[in-house]
């Protein structure tokens, strides 16, 4: 009995905040017996974020409680837009509408509450989030999946109105449009310059995936284009051998790459970019990604404590390690070793917590569980390459690390993996949203 | 420690054998959850409707050989195999009867 103390404190500790277990009046001993009990509440959780992460949980969070947590989901947009293939979008191989999901099956086939809202505010010791429209909600625990915010601090000159024109589309949504009708309005002959900031940022393999597109693009529609990268990293920092060489192979003379080639200012008057070093490049569409942090409610929770940017956690129940009640999942965690910052991985973490969260909730022990990712990338109309690895749980260590011999890159860009890529962008959005 | 557990409260005990690991692979109770990181691909529960071959209802025996040819390298894949080294033999068993009884 003594072996699920911690959790069945804990668990008590709910008990107090939910008025569902509280009303229902249930003798502590056969609580934890409640998940196979179809009516009975296991307790409160509020999601903050439908992404890739938060929208997962609260899914699996239902799943697997048979219903029996009640889970209320806090987004601020109406719908679903995802980043992955949004490139595609930029080369002009898919329709932006393709990109945007209903969040209606979250909420019919689930039961999850929906709350468009955007939270302003967390009470960790009393448990309550606050949002600027919809009221406040109390939780029994809490699941952040918020994303990324940029640092903008470190470029000279990239303010409000400068990112009006220069624009990132690293959050899918109106700015995906705004590049795709700037790359469609360049004359033929004008320049995309494409700058990367220092890992980590989300999805290590995409910038390299929207120069590919790109390059693609403008070799079907616009020869006399350039495409330019301009990379803060020593080097093509995912998939290298394949980027450069399918770049080699597919767009020489339209696709240059530079290393070590750090953007701190931009004049977006003359639209020409600045290195450390001050070296200068112009080009006609500047696409510029600046570092990247965990989003800003993530501060207001208090749970950024590695180099001021990211959200250490337990790796077993993703909750964080800064505050109580608190999990964390997708781009704000400081990553695992070798665990990309992406939204394959991010429906992994908001697994992982769901699991966790029920076996908690239930006053048991949640237990380690292996996690995988896959990045594909279309590197042209038709070909894909991709990067997996699989993470087992390390008992002395207390994380996640690369099962050796496990995972890999793709022998070469192949049509065969084309269509794999498309089928798991369909697939991960219905296992996400559905 | 069973004996105990049972004159204190029935139901405690069957939750507490579920959350103690009975094989050292994956314990009962968290097959669901270790199951799930196929679902990214293959679909929830293994039910996929795309070109990756849903995994749900499939014969148990094939899927485990299939993993463990991919594992070998015997049988080719485009990533199958790079996956398939993450997971113990012991762990593919559970896998593979967990998908077909899936329906
Ligand atoms: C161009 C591009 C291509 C990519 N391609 C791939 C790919 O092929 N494969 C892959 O696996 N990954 C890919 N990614 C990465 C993937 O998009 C992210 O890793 C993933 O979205 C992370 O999930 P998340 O839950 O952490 O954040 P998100 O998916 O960004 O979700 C965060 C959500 O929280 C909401 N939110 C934030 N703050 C608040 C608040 N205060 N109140 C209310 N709501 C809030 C936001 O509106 C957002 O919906 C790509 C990314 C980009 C930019
Ligand atoms: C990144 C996506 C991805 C993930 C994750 C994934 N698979 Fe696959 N799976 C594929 C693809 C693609 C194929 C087709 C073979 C190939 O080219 O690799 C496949 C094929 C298979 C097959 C053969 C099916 C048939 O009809 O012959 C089995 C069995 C299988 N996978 C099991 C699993 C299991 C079990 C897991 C989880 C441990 C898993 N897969 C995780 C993508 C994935």
């Amino acid at each position: 009995m003594s072996r699920f103390n911690p959790y069945r404190r804990r668990l008590l500790h709910a008990l107090g905040a939910s008025t569902a277990l509280a009303a229902a009046g249930l003798p502590v001993s056969s609580f934890a017996a409640a998940t196979t009990k179809p009516g009975r509440k296991l307790g409160r959780v509020v999601v903050i974020g439908a992404g890739f992460g938060g929208a997962t949980a609260a899914k699996y969070l239902r799943k697997w409680s048979n219903g029996a947590i009640e889970v209320i989901l806090i987004e601020r947009n109406q719908q679903f837009v995802s980043c992955p293939a949004s490139n595609e979008v930029l080369g002009g191989n898919r329709a932006y509408d393709s990109l945007v999901h209903s969040y209606d099956g979250l909420r019919k086939n689930w039961g999850i509450r929906l709350v468009h809202a955007s939270v302003t505010g967390i009470d960790a010791d009393r448990r309550r989030v606050r949002t600027d429209s919809a009221g406040d909600f109390q939780y029994d625990r809490l699941v952040l999946s918020p994303g990324f915010d940029f640092i903008y601090s470190g470029i000279a000159g990239y303010d409000a109105k400068a990112q009006e024109t220069i624009l990132h589309a690293w959050k899918a949504g109106p700015q995906t449009l705004a590049l795709r009708k700037q790359l469609e309005d360049l004359t033929d002959g004008g320049t995309y310059v494409l700058s990367i900031p220092k890992a980590p940022y989300r999805c290590p393999p995409g910038p390299y995936e929207r120069a590919s597109q790109i390059a693609w693009y403008f070799k079907t529609h616009k020869p006399r284009s350039k495409v330019i990268v301009l990379d803060a990293n020593d080097k093509v920092v995912s998939k290298e051998k394949l980027f450069l060489g399918v770049w080699e192979s597919d767009y020489q003379g339209i696709l240059e790459y530079r290393p070590r080639w750090n953007v701190v200012a931009v004049d977006a008057a003359k639209n020409i970019v600045t290195s450390e070093l001050g070296d200068k490049e112009r080009g006609d569409v500047l696409n510029l990604l600046p570092p990247q942090r965990a989003a800003d409610i993530a501060r207001t929770a208090g749970v950024i404590n590695v180099n001021d940017r990211w959200a250490d956690v337990d790796w077993i129940s993703l909750e964080s390690t800064a505050v109580k009640n608190i999990h964390v999942l997708g781009d704000a965690l400081q990553a695992a070793p070798l665990m990309p910052k992406s939204g394959h991985m991010a429906n992994q973490h908001g697994k992982a917590a769901a699991a966790a969260i029920v076996e908690i909730l239930s006053g048991r022990d949640p237990q380690p569980t292996l996690m995988a990712n896959t990045c594909y990338s279309l590197v042209d109309d038709k070909r894909a390459i991709h990067v997996c690895s699989v993470h087992r749980y390390h008992p002395e260590k207390k994380v996640p690390l690369v099962v050796e011999g496990s995972g890999g890159v793709s022998k070469e860009a192949s049509a065969e993996e084309g269509i794999y890529t498309r089928a798991w962008a369909t697939t991960i959005w219905k296992d996400t949203l559905t | 420690m069973q004996k105990l557990a049972l004159a204190l409260a029935g139901t405690l005990i069957a939750l507490n054998a579920l959350a103690e690991p009975r094989s050292a692979a994956v314990p009962p109770a968290n097959i669901p959850y270790f199951a799930a990181n196929c679902a990214n691909c293959h679909g929830t529960d293994g039910r996929a409707v795309s070109a990756i071959p849903p995994l749900a209802g499939r014969d148990r025996a094939y899927l485990e050989e299939t993993m463990k040819a991919y594992k070998t390298g015997a049988r080719p894949a485009t990533i199958m195999h790079q996956l398939a080294k993450g997971y113990t033999d012991e762990e593919i068993a559970i896998l593979a009867e967990y998908f077909a009884k899936q329906k």
